[in-house]
């Protein structure tokens, strides 16, 4: 089988990707590329697949067919070496909250092998602007302080690529859009390239620089927010995302009866 | 390699100086134990039984050593699904035989520390002295934490793959295995189909060499060395059950999920 082709720019690239579960296909045929310092939003309604293939992205879950290749490597193959270059921060994860968060932090700045782990620590925690919690107890955050925390650990080892679930899902407005901010500026500074998902349109029209529409595990749209609107004929990503949810719906009545 | 383990280990360092709770439970039980069996031994004595009923407390220090790292491994990492952490681990560089070799670290330290603690409460409090074993300390000890290891792996590989439905496998898989490792009697007690299960575990072979020693006899190096090979041999099959359940739960999503139901 030949290899496939990986351009310089290329930091991700999956090709023919499909998963199932039993017998239900979740992740159908999926091929794209991305390059280095883009930020990519995967929009999907629930069950579209958006989840699993981050998963897949991730190695969490192992595909049915197809490839993966990262820094143009296969993820299968090498994965430590892969993951030790990304990081991933998730509305869904945790850190231990009968720890520190300098406790917390500094575990994976061990885990990461990061140099200077305490003043990496506190140059993480002003930039997303809670310098103070670092001897509180992760327990005793709120929710938006813990969101915070969890994006510190993501950036502990200053990834390459960053994939995010769903990063502003329990924010309040204000703290959602400083935390945007703080994203778009460490993007601007270093190139980073960010793999996004979340279920606010307005967010994600903002955020990325391209968007990727799945709906029953099939890309069905991929461009600029812009592009994906322009061609939708409708006035926004969201009316485009409903309509879309809509179909999937319908699609999904017919199949069951 | 070694600062991802450190990591792990310091995880627990972190985790138990901020905890009475945790530090209670590397004490409070084991202590609690001891000073059940230490009473009934003292009884037994009482009752001009043989000073050989001494094995008991023995049996119940030995046993704390089993018990602890088959803990270390299947509670530790039970406790990242509960916590939502272990897909931040699963995705760092930390391999899964580093994180498995640092929780064996954890069950060793916390072993050792237990051991000590009753070891001394028992010669304080019922003249019984650990070391009379003498050299066959080591080896028992030694066989007693593989056999940890082993039955921790074969026990997190279940819970990996059946989810919380499992859990109480964490404390109920040794104490399955305690009357079958003829802890507190000896193996010929047990109905002949059942001694042969008896002589497949590491653990009764540990068991029936202390009381051997404690009542005056040497130390059998062929069993302890026949015990080594067989936790070799349940190591490498725990490594593997862990390994393939590991791989089941990938290609069905549950890890992703965290899906300890």
């Amino acid at each position: 089988m030949d290899e496939p082709t990986h351009t310089p720019r290329e930091i991700v690239r999956v090709d023919s990707l499909s998963k199932s579960f039993a017998a239900h296909a979740v992740v159908r045929d999926i091929s794209l590329s991305v390059p280095r310092g883009q930020i990519l939003g995967l929009l999907g309604p629930n069950g579209a697949g958006k989840s699993t293939f981050l998963h897949l992205l991730l190695g969490l879950t192992r595909p049915s067919s197809g490839s993966i290749r990262i820094f143009g490597q296969d993820l299968h193959k090498s994965r430590r070496s892969i993951l030790s270059r990304v990081n991933f921060s998730s509305a869904y994860t945790s850190l231990p909250t009968n720890l520190s968060v300098w406790e917390n932090l500094n575990i994976f700045a061990k885990l990461y092998g990061v140099p200077h782990p305490q003043k990496r620590v506190r140059e993480l925690l002003e930039l997303f602007e809670i310098p103070h919690a670092l001897h509180s107890l992760t327990g005793a955050l709120s929710s938006g302080q813990l969101t915070r925390v969890n994006l510190c650990k993501a950036f502990l080892n200053e990834p390459e690529i960053l994939f995010l679930d769903e990063p502003t899902a329990s924010l309040d407005p204000d703290i959602a859009s400083r935390v945007r901010r703080t994203l778009l500026r460490i993007h601007g500074e270093r190139g980073i390239t960010m793999i996004y998902t979340s279920h606010d349109m307005q967010e994600v029209q903002r955020m990325c620089q391209r968007v990727i529409i799945l709906s029953q595990g099939r890309i069905i749209r991929d461009g600029s927010p812009r592009e994906i609107v322009d061609k939708g004929g409708a006035a926004s990503l969201e009316d485009i995302f409903i309509s879309i949810a809509h179909a999937d719906q319908n699609e999904t009545k017919k199949e069951s009866s | 390699m070694l600062h991802r383990i450190y990591a792990v280990i310091l995880r627990h360092a972190y985790l138990h100086r901020r905890s009475p709770a945790r530090i209670m439970e590397v004490f409070f039980w084991p202590v609690m134990d001891l000073l059940v069996w230490g009473y009934i031994t003292a009884y037994l004595q009482e009752m001009a039984l043989s000073d050989a009923v001494l094995f008991l407390i023995g049996a119940m220090i030995l046993w704390d050593v089993l018990y602890r790292s088959q803990q270390a491994i299947s509670l530790s990492m039970t406790e990242e699904f509960w916590v939502r952490n272990f897909i931040n681990l699963f995705i760092s560089p930390l391999s899964i035989p580093e994180f498995i070799s640092a929780l064996c670290l954890v069950g060793f330290i916390k072993s050792v520390v237990t051991t000590v603690v009753l070891a001394f409460l028992a010669l304080v409090l019922y003249q019984f002295d650990l070391l009379q074993v003498g050299l066959g300390l080591l080896p028992f000890y030694g066989n007693l934490l593989l056999f940890g290891w082993a039955v921790g792996l074969f026990t997190m590989g279940i819970i990996l793959r059946y989810g919380r439905a499992a859990e109480a496998l964490i404390w109920g898989m040794p104490f399955l295995l305690q009357p079958l490792s003829a802890v507190f009697y000896p193996v010929k007690v047990l109905p002949e189909w059942l001694q042969a299960v008896a002589f497949g575990l590491p653990s009764t072979y540990v068991f029936q060499g202390m009381r051997q020693v404690l009542n005056g006899g040497g130390i059998n190096w062929g069993q302890m060395e026949l015990a080594l090979w067989l936790n070799l041999v349940y190591m490498v099959l725990g490594g593997i059950f862990f390994g393939l359940m590991l791989r089941s739960v990938r290609i069905k999503g549950y890890l992703a999920r965290q899906n300890l139901q």
